[in-house]
């Protein structure tokens, strides 16, 4: 074979177009809403127009007789086999889980919840029908505040009462830490309740033939998925598969087993037929689950010169109505991540979960880390505020310095590497960080009404979830590990099955660019299957930033062992001895005489024949690996956003944002980059334009796209993206990318807003920062003489 | 029931719809171009933009009977032998993530370049507002637009 045949150079770092966008940009996509089976209905839900009621009656007469209509069902109909929706993270022993029917039977404790389901013959007709379902309810009060929803006398969401758990942590000596200390801080920050908005909305098509059951789902974990359709509907694992076809984003709304889905499963068992659902996007916003939602009450203790002593974190986090899949861990992601840089002497942390009768919470983009992050980079600005000292020499003060990596957190968690110092270095050169704070300075000092402010965001996070120990020791209810497999297929060309599943990363390229690297095979010779439990029956699914640091570290190790039997098999068909093989490039070939080998190719053929194989080998070269991370892998970097405010409209505009951030090594930089430029949006959109609102009797009223702000082009800036690098503890170098914009770019932007009306005496302002809070906010300090 | 007769993609359809039915649902559904996505149901996002006899609309806020006689290019007639000079231009500025809002956004882009050809960074991002995106930050999407433009692409 020739040497065009083989990679040229290494593929990782290669700023490679996608392999995935030949469909997504022709219309080819396999959304789930494309498919149709034969036979197939659909089925449409009668949702709870209250926040909490009695459900009295639910009469299905009326929808029955509707055209087109084949079958409606109510909770009760299903009382015996629907299960209770799973939740997988029980954070404590005494957390209290409430049932959870995929459809309510006795009461709604959320608006939307599912009271009952029709099926008809095409989805116009299912939805007439479900308008169609006659339920009374009997009012209850709602419980809509998390502060007050723990009170006696409050109206309870279960009968258990709104306490779901309480989880407490304290590393130090918190006592001594706060003793005497000369500076004490003390705020609270609202997180707001988001909705996580993917563009795809969610859809399910299932289907039985011969009791063999199939899910295509718009998920991001079909594994899981599958496992827990299992355990919830009593269905043998064995015979049910589930299908992630092309999904159209996640960030953690579809990390999730929904009543939609269990029900989907249910009713084509019932009708022998198969049924589709796919929701409209004010059905989403009511019933995706919700993130964040939490207040923070946040007080850290520190020095004259700004050396933090200790850190105390009081967290209220709005569960919902219901714990879903990982609702009750994410905000103790965060417990982890609220020391974030900085060294400390005492950390004491304390969640407690509370029941509302909202829309459950669970992970949205950075589940947990986003939510830390802003509190403590907000109160280390009040620090450099309180002491007078710029906000990034007070966060240096404090960061652990490279030199001193590895390094224990008072969180206990071991940061492996990295190096603020450089990530910040470079970003305030990007930014011109000195020069805008001089154009500031003379701005304040001419009272102009347009204000500049300079918003610093340092941050690191722990991602590529997780060693399976760790996450045991934390009560979560699954591993951390990630399958891979490859297959040498006899013509030389690769598969490859990875137990990730994709819904907008990029794995098929940057997967084959990985495999293409450490089998030497052209990048176009390889393809990445996932997504099908049948396909790639063991996987944990994509979520927090794990992919490439666990699935990829899988990757590597299938492929070290696809070498290692080529080596073997090659020896023998060289007739020298195995360790004298070494592979370069695609080529086993013997050490110190380079012209005797073969390539990886030749030895796929050669095994496949199977004609001269060692005595007893199997004529396979194929191969599978499982990894489990040692550790977590801790991504940080630099944010810094200017803003512009308005102070006589409370505009807010974003003049520029640069973001450093150290992320490893980086296998394919135009994926990296938009990772970065997408997570930025995210968080941009929490400090300035999203809020999912509820009025005081419960109702959701950002039910749409023009009530809940998805921000538009015209509403974000353009982005200055760079990276330093420090190791990571893995073999490829790599750390993770997905959630590190979001993480650090909500502080940021806040930052920047209270650092442009610091001298109006603001030093808060509740997200999102719309032009009214940002003018009330201005009044309301003018009217108190400038003391807020 | 109403008789409709719509080209789309270059070839004729005749069909008894609903009045109620949205080109949208026709052209999933009933034409079997799924190519283009519905994201919402109050023509906020987009998804679904489809150019009618040259011109961009959002198709769910389209009836199927309102597109009666009319000439509807969906992505999946976009391509002609070769890919549009938007759709190379998404491809090769990593312009999408999850591609949901890629149709739509490529449909809205086309019409910007119609209208204007040498659009300024500002412009190309207003032009685009009513098309969301959840992936990119948008700027992919931007030079794209931009590196399309410079291509030449005028429709």
């Amino acid at each position: 074979m020739t040497a065009d045949t083989q990679a040229p150079q290494s593929e990782l770092g290669r700023a490679r177009p996608r392999k995935e966008d030949a469909r997504l940009v022709t219309g080819q996509t396999n959304w789930t809403d494309n498919i149709v089976l034969p036979g197939m209905l659909h089925m449409a839900f009668a949702r709870s127009p209250m926040a909490h009621a009695r459900i009295t009656s639910v009469d299905l007469t009326a929808a029955r007789a509707m055209p087109g209509v084949i079958a409606a069902f109510s909770g009760a109909d299903f009382a015996d086999e629907q299960g209770s929706l799973p939740c997988a993270w029980p954070v404590t022993e005494d957390i209290v889980i409430p049932a959870h029917p995929p459809m309510a039977t006795e009461e709604v404790r959320y608006p939307g919840e599912a009271v009952a389901v029709v099926v008809a013959r095409d989805r116009y007709a299912a939805a007439d029908a479900a308008e169609a379902v006659d339920v009374s309810y009997e009012p209850l009060p709602p419980v809509l505040d998390i502060r007050t929803a723990l009170d006696e006398g409050s109206p309870k969401v279960h009968a258990e009462g709104n306490k779901s758990f309480v989880w407490p942590f304290t590393q130090g000596d918190m006592d001594a830490a706060f003793r005497d200390a000369p500076v004490v801080i003390e705020r609270t920050y609202r997180q707001q309740r988001l909705i996580p908005s993917a563009m795809e909305p969610r859809a399910v098509v299932a289907s039985c033939v011969g009791g063999e059951f199939t899910l295509w789902s718009a998920t991001q974990i079909p594994h899981i998925l599958r496992v827990m359709l299992a355990l919830v509907t009593g269905i043998g694992e064995q015979n049910i598969r589930v299908i992630a076809p092309d999904v159209g984003g996640g960030f953690g709304s579809k990390l999730q087993v929904t009543a939609e889905e269990v029900l989907a499963v249910l009713v084509t068992r019932k009708l022998g037929r198969p049924v589709k659902w796919t929701e409209s996007r004010s059905e989403g916003n009511l019933t995706v689950h919700h993130g964040r939602d939490q207040w923070q009450r946040i007080r850290i203790a520190a020095d004259r010169d700004g050396r933090l002593r200790g850190l105390d974190v009081d967290l209220l986090a709005d569960m919902g109505a219901y714990l879903m899949l990982v609702t009750p861990g994410v905000p103790l992601l965060g417990a982890f991540m609220y020391p974030a840089i900085y060294k400390m002497d005492a950390y004491s942390f304390k969640c407690t979960g509370v029941f509302t009768t909202k829309m459950p919470t669970d992970a949205y983009r950075g589940a947990g880390r986003p939510e830390a992050t802003y509190a403590i980079e907000r109160i280390m600005d009040e620090l450099a505020a309180e002491l007078g000292v710029d906000p990034l020499e007070v966060r240096e003060r404090n960061w652990i310095k490279h030199e001193e990596f590895p390094y224990t957190t008072i969180a206990t968690l071991q940061y492996d590497s990295g190096n603020y110092e450089a990530a910040t270095a470079r970003a305030k050169e990007l930014f011109g960080y000195d020069a805008l704070r001089q154009e500031q300075a003379e701005r304040n000092l001419d009272n102009d009404p347009v204000r500049l402010g300079i918003g610093v965001s340092t941050f690191t996070e722990m991602c590529g979830l997780a060693p399976s120990r760790v996450l045991g020791s934390l009560a979560y209810g699954a591993g951390g590990w990630e399958q891979a497999s490859i297959r040498m297929l006899p013509t030389g060309k690769v598969e490859v099955v990875t137990g990730s599943s994709a819904h907008g990363q990029g794995h098929e390229t940057a997967w084959s660019q990985i495999v293409a690297d450490q089998l030497g095979v052209p990048f176009e010779d390889v393809r990445v299957l996932h997504g099908d439990t049948q396909i790639s029956p063991k996987g944990m699914d994509t979520y927090g930033s794990r992919s490439l640091a666990v699935g990829g570290m899988a990757l590597v190790g299938a492929c070290d062992k696809v070498v290692e039997k080529a080596k073997r098999i090659t020896a023998h068909m060289l007739e020298a001895s195995e360790n004298d093989i070494e592979f370069v490039n695609g080529r086993l070939q013997v050490r110190g005489d380079p012209e005797k080998g073969r390539t990886i190719q030749e030895v796929a053929l050669a095994t496949f024949l199977a004609h001269d194989l060692p005595d007893g080998m199997e004529p396979s070269l194929d191969s599978d690996a499982t990894y489990d991370p040692e550790n977590f892998s801790f991504p940080h970097g630099t944010h810094l956003c200017a803003v512009e405010v308005d102070t006589e409209t409370g505009m807010v505009t974003i003049r520029s944002y640069v973001a450093v951030d150290d992320i490893g090594k980086v296998v394919n930089p135009l994926i990296v980059e938009g990772q970065v430029h997408g997570g930025l949006a995210q968080g941009i959109a929490q400090a300035l334009y999203e809020e999912a609102v509820y009025d005081d009797e419960g109702n959701l009223l950002t039910t749409t796209l023009a009530d809940y702000l998805v921000p538009s082009a015209a509403d974000l800036p353009s982005f200055v993206t760079d990276r330093t690098e420090s190791p990571a503890d893995n073999r490829l170098g790599v750390k993770g990318v997905g959630e590190a914009g979001t993480i650090a770019s909500t502080p940021a932007v806040v930052n920047a807003i209270v650092d442009a009306l610091r001298p109006f005496g603001i030093r808060d302002i509740t997200m999102p920062c719309t032009p009214e809070r940002v003018w009330r906010a201005i009044h309301s300090a003018q009217e108190n003489g400038g003391a807020a | 029931m109403a008789n409709i007769t719509v080209t789309v993609d270059g070839v004729r359809y005749t069909d008894d719809v609903e009045p109620r039915l949205l080109l949208v649902h026709y052209l999933r559904e009933r034409v079997g171009k799924t190519g283009t996505p519905v994201g919402c149901d109050t023509s906020n996002c987009g998804a679904c933009t489809v150019h009618m006899n040259g011109v961009s609309v959002k198709s769910c806020a389209v009836l199927a009977v309102q597109a009666d006689g009319a000439e509807i290019t969906t992505i999946e007639g976009m391509a002609n032998g070769e890919w549009h000079p938007l759709q190379q231009a998404f491809h090769a500025e990593h312009a999408l993530q999850c591609g949901y809002c890629t149709p739509g956004m490529i449909m809205a882009a086309a019409d910007l370049l119609r209208t204007n050809p040498r659009p300024s960074d500002q412009e190309i991002r207003e032009g685009l507002e009513g098309n969301l995106c959840r992936c990119t930050g948008y700027e992919n999407i931007v030079r794209a637009v931009r590196r399309a433009a410079e291509a030449g692409a005028t429709s």
